[in-house]
């Protein structure tokens, strides 16, 4: 498709502005004015409509096709909770209006909001608070990380590593070392889970936590993970919770009662907030009592008379990490859909994510390798070591999939199943789409076999065919000119 | 309602091809001890009642007012064809566009939306956004350390006090040592901040407008922070660069800012949109994605997420940033809005935006006792120094219908009876004079 600059036609609108109702007056001095004016296209409304909606078609999203993006979970974003963050009571609130003196009284309905979706989060996951302002996941890792070292350096000691295991989140190493942390990384086991031996020998009390995603990033829920938090806590290291595959766990088990002092939820994926094609997400951390103090400002409380007001008076907080109070509209969808859902819906929700992975293991595992071939979670990865003996790697199958109207399964992660397709159905798949995924998934099988040039050269009928990525890098064309 | 469309037979089904006879067996890896202690939350409810309910609580919050805050934050007018565009779930439900084959629609938007980035800045390269404005200059800071090996930064007090907050909050486990210089007269002392740059120097930070609406050049700064192997960065206002003098223009290296005016609701708060802008020798050092053009076997255009050696999911506690998504969906309401406007038209909205701003100035300096510092120029927000507290005069206008502007002495020692009025296209001639009327009768 052009781009919009190739639609580009001199003194042609797309928006006016109201004639001016204000005397005009004298302009800027010129040396404050800019020279040249930005090349931007001109053109009409209808051709940024057309333009914009032809661009949308070129994309796979969850309304359009199956996406199986393991570690993603890319579940059905209810439409109600779109409504619900467009009414004007919600969008035209601006920001400092609860600063201003007797402002808090202008905002009670939003700081309800994040009240409340703060308390239940606090119950799904059996923390004791949380604070919503991370803006996604990995700014929640990074709000986590300084929490801890908040709570080392409060308690006299300068920790200086962050355990992570080889299967985590590239995230998570980041997080730690942005905070300031050297990172140990440690093995997984042939069984699936963090080596624990190695695990012992590095633990020691210059460790300031243990970063753990759980359900791991293989899908596996590791039973011995009570050992690990309590080994952490022996040595005075805290455990942190990654929540990307919270989905699994929702009134299964609570991160709160296995001993994690620190944890982030990603709203965008456990509770069905819409990714929006790479944000807005929100990344809300919640603490263990003893990290309660060193919370971002500010805090939304509840005052007597059941009214809500902000907190800004916590001396030891960490301070702010965000500009005020997080993503609200996301915090927003992500708290009708709790309301919604519900107890039993929160608890249907994650037994039929694991109902989904594990029917897609069992049935696709005469096909591919099962590096650990057990019960998983919301997520069960497999590896096309197999097919890859005949040169079809998992970037040939995603590219199959995508001819075939399937977004592909996440791929080469985690990097330490080799040629790794990790598969996240989600609850809210359907049998039959599950079904027609699982019979291209298993003619991809056979393809590799007996024909393997054909699963190599997709994708054929996509608006593009494969990418030149090397091209990309060396010769970065980043804008149009 | 949990949506999910399994039958009972369904179920019955799969649990069969799994191998087990219940659901509760694919649950058996966590231990009986680890089985929540307490799930106590409401049962669910339909969706008229969650709408009813939330409906309520919007009602409760006072979007009536008449509004002069700005502080950064602007209420501007959004074009319902920004609303339309962003509504499409072929692009809200999608995710990063990992699979560039399936995710073509995606990658140009952002392709696109870095070059209107980097046309309006005046710089070489720009990412596919980070999470607001604040996190956009803490990232700024952190290339300009990692691009120079050096740890100090000179930080200008007119810069937006929560940006500036943020900053220190970010690095306060790492060595960098942050120096802030004063404003004086509304704008940056030349002299106070030139005198502490120096070849330990990674960066100065300024804001243009800065937080108290003066509009500045700063090209006589930025080519003294060179000579000393300094980077320069601005915190800019986009709306204002229809008007004002680009970063590129005035020699900046990094130009970051908070893109909520570019079509982007209020919303208490968030989602946002953080842009940043740089010089191209600067592109191996920037955070978060990049989208960039290439060719597919048959040699047609495509575009592909680029430069990725960068980025955690492959050099993990090496990587630039930890950043992982960005603001995707903002940052396509900001590329679907300057599309409609076009450079005329964002001209033509930061003319109004002055305009209208320098009407209430001359409107409020009729008030006797008000005044309107006029020491340097302003772009759509500025200053007002009043006969008694700015606290107090909010409280009272507040009954009057207006949000009338922030008060001063909230992050500023010693202002306590300066107010900041932003004055955006959406105030009309009559709002702004029944502004300067209630304001005369509260004071």
């Amino acid at each position: 498709m052009k781009l919009i600059f190739e639609k580009h036609k001199e003194g042609r609108r797309g928006f006016t502005q109201a004639k001016p109702d204000v005397p005009e007056t004298k302009g800027l001095d010129g040396k404050y004015m800019r020279k040249s004016a930005p090349r931007l296209a001109s053109v009409s409304e209808l051709d940024v409509i057309r333009h914009y909606s032809g661009l949308s078609r070129l994309n796979y999203s969850v309304d359009t096709n199956f996406y199986p993006l393991g570690s993603c979970t890319m579940k059905y974003n209810p439409k109600f909770t779109e409504r619900i963050a467009s009414l004007e009571g919600f969008t035209d609130v601006h920001p400092l209006l609860p600063q201003l003196s007797g402002g808090g009284m202008l905002a009670q309905g939003s700081l309800e909001v994040l009240y409340e979706a703060e308390r239940l989060l606090s119950e799904i996951t059996g923390m004791s608070a949380f604070t919503m302002q991370p803006l996604a996941g990995a700014h929640g890792e990074l709000t986590g990380a300084m929490l801890i070292a908040a709570y080392h350096k409060a308690n006299g000691a300068r920790r200086k590593y962050v355990i992570v295991p080889d299967s985590s989140h590239g995230t998570n190493p980041a997080s730690a070392a942005i905070a300031g942390y050297e990172v140990i990384v440690i093995k997984t086991g042939p069984d699936g889970y963090m080596d624990l031996e190695e695990y012992k020998k590095k633990l020691n009390k210059d460790v300031a936590a243990v970063m753990l995603t759980c359900p791991d990033t293989l899908g596996l829920f590791n039973p011995r993970i009570k050992e690990i938090a309590d080994m952490a806590h022996g040595v005075g290291a805290l455990m942190y919770y990654d929540g990307a595959n919270l989905n699994a766990m929702l009134g299964k088990c609570r991160p709160g009662d296995i001993g994690f002092d620190v944890i982030h939820i990603n709203l965008h994926k456990t509770f069905a907030t819409p990714h929006g094609g790479g944000g807005p997400g929100s990344g809300p951390v919640g603490v263990g009592e003893k990290l309660i103090e060193f919370l971002p400002i500010s805090r939304v409380i509840r005052r007597s008379d059941g009214t809500f007001a902000l907190d800004y008076h916590c001396h030891k907080t960490i301070g702010y990490i965000a500009p005020f109070y997080g993503n609200f509209g996301v915090i927003l969808k992500a708290y009708a859909y709790m309301l919604c859902l519900g107890r039993e819906g929160l608890v249907e929700a994650a037994e039929a994510a694991v109902l989904g992975a594990n029917y897609c293991r069992a049935r696709l595992k005469a096909y591919y390798d099962l590096p650990f071939d057990k019960i998983c979670m919301h997520e069960c990865v497999f590896s096309a070591s197999r097919q890859a003996k005949h040169g079809v790697h998992a970037i040939d199958i995603a590219k199959y999939l995508i001819d075939k109207g399937f977004h592909p399964p996440t791929v080469y992660f985690p990097m330490i199943v080799k040629e790794a397709l990790m598969i996240e159905p989600t609850e809210t798949e359907s049998k039959e789409t599950l079904d027609e995924f699982i019979e291209v998934m298993i003619e991809i099988a056979r393809l590799a076999e007996e024909n393997p040039s054909l699963v190599t050269q997709a994708p054929i009928h996509m608006p593009v065919k494969r990418l030149d990525e090397t091209k990309a890098a060396r010769e970065p064309n980043l804008r149009f000119r | 309602m949990s949506y999910i469309p399994h039958t009972k037979d369904d179920v019955k089904a799969m649990l069969k091809a799994i191998g087990v006879s219940r659901v509760e067996d694919l649950f058996k890896d966590i231990p009986a001890a680890l089985r929540p202690k307490s799930f106590n939350i409401p049962p669910g409810k339909s969706e008229s009642e969650v709408t009813e309910h939330l409906k309520k609580l919007a009602s409760k919050n006072a979007t009536g007012l008449i509004n002069f805050v700005g502080a950064g934050f602007y209420d501007h007018f959004i074009p319902a064809a920004v609303d339309a565009i962003v509504s499409r779930s072929e692009f809200y439900t999608a995710y990063t566009p990992y699979q560039p084959e399936c995710s073509q629609g995606w990658l140009q938007a952002i392709y696109e939306y870095q070059t209107v980035i980097c046309e309006l800045t005046g710089l070489d390269v720009s990412n596919a956004s980070l999470y607001d404005g604040g996190t956009a200059l803490y990232e700024a800071a952190m290339m300009a350390v990692r691009f120079t090996g050096r740890k100090k930064i000179i930080v200008d007090s007119g810069v937006n006090l929560i940006y500036r907050t943020m900053l220190y909050s970010y690095t306060s486990n790492l060595s960098i040592e942050f120096l802030e210089t004063p404003v004086v007269h509304g704008q940056s002392s030349r002299e106070e901040l030139l005198k502490h740059v120096d070849d330990k120097t990674a960066a100065v930070i300024l804001q243009n407008p800065n937080f108290f609406g003066s509009v500045d050049d700063y090209s006589d700064i930025v080519e003294k922070v060179h000579k000393n192997g300094a980077l320069a960065i601005a915190s800019v206002y986009p709306v204002s660069l229809g008007l004002l003098k680009s970063p590129g223009e005035m020699g900046f290296d990094i130009a970051t800012g908070e893109g909520q005016s570019l079509g982007i609701p209020l919303s208490f708060g968030g989602p946002y949109l953080g842009f940043m802008a740089a010089k191209k020798e600067l592109v191996r050092q920037m955070p978060g994605r990049i989208v960039g053009a290439t060719v597919d076997k048959d040699g047609r255009r495509g575009f592909v997420l680029t430069l990725q050696t960068r980025e955690q999911h492959i050099r993990r506690e090496k990587a630039t940033s930890n950043i992982c998504s960005n603001e995707a969906l903002c940052a396509l309401r900001a590329a679907v809005f300057v599309s409609l406007l076009g450079a005329e038209g964002l001209k033509e909205l930061a003319e109004r935006n002055y305009q209208k701003a320098e009407f209430a100035k001359s409107e409020l300096l009729r008030i006797s006792g008000v005044e309107v510092k006029r020491s340097s120029p302003t772009f759509n927000e500025f200053t007002v120094l009043l006969p008694r507290q700015a606290n107090e005069v909010v409280y009272r206008m507040i009954d009057k219908g207006f949000a009338c502007g922030f008060p001063l002495g909230r992050f500023y020692k010693g202002m306590d009876n300066y107010l900041l009025v932003a004055v955006t296209e959406k105030r009309t001639k009559e709002d702004i004079r029944k502004f300067a009327d209630c304001l005369e009768a509260v004071l």
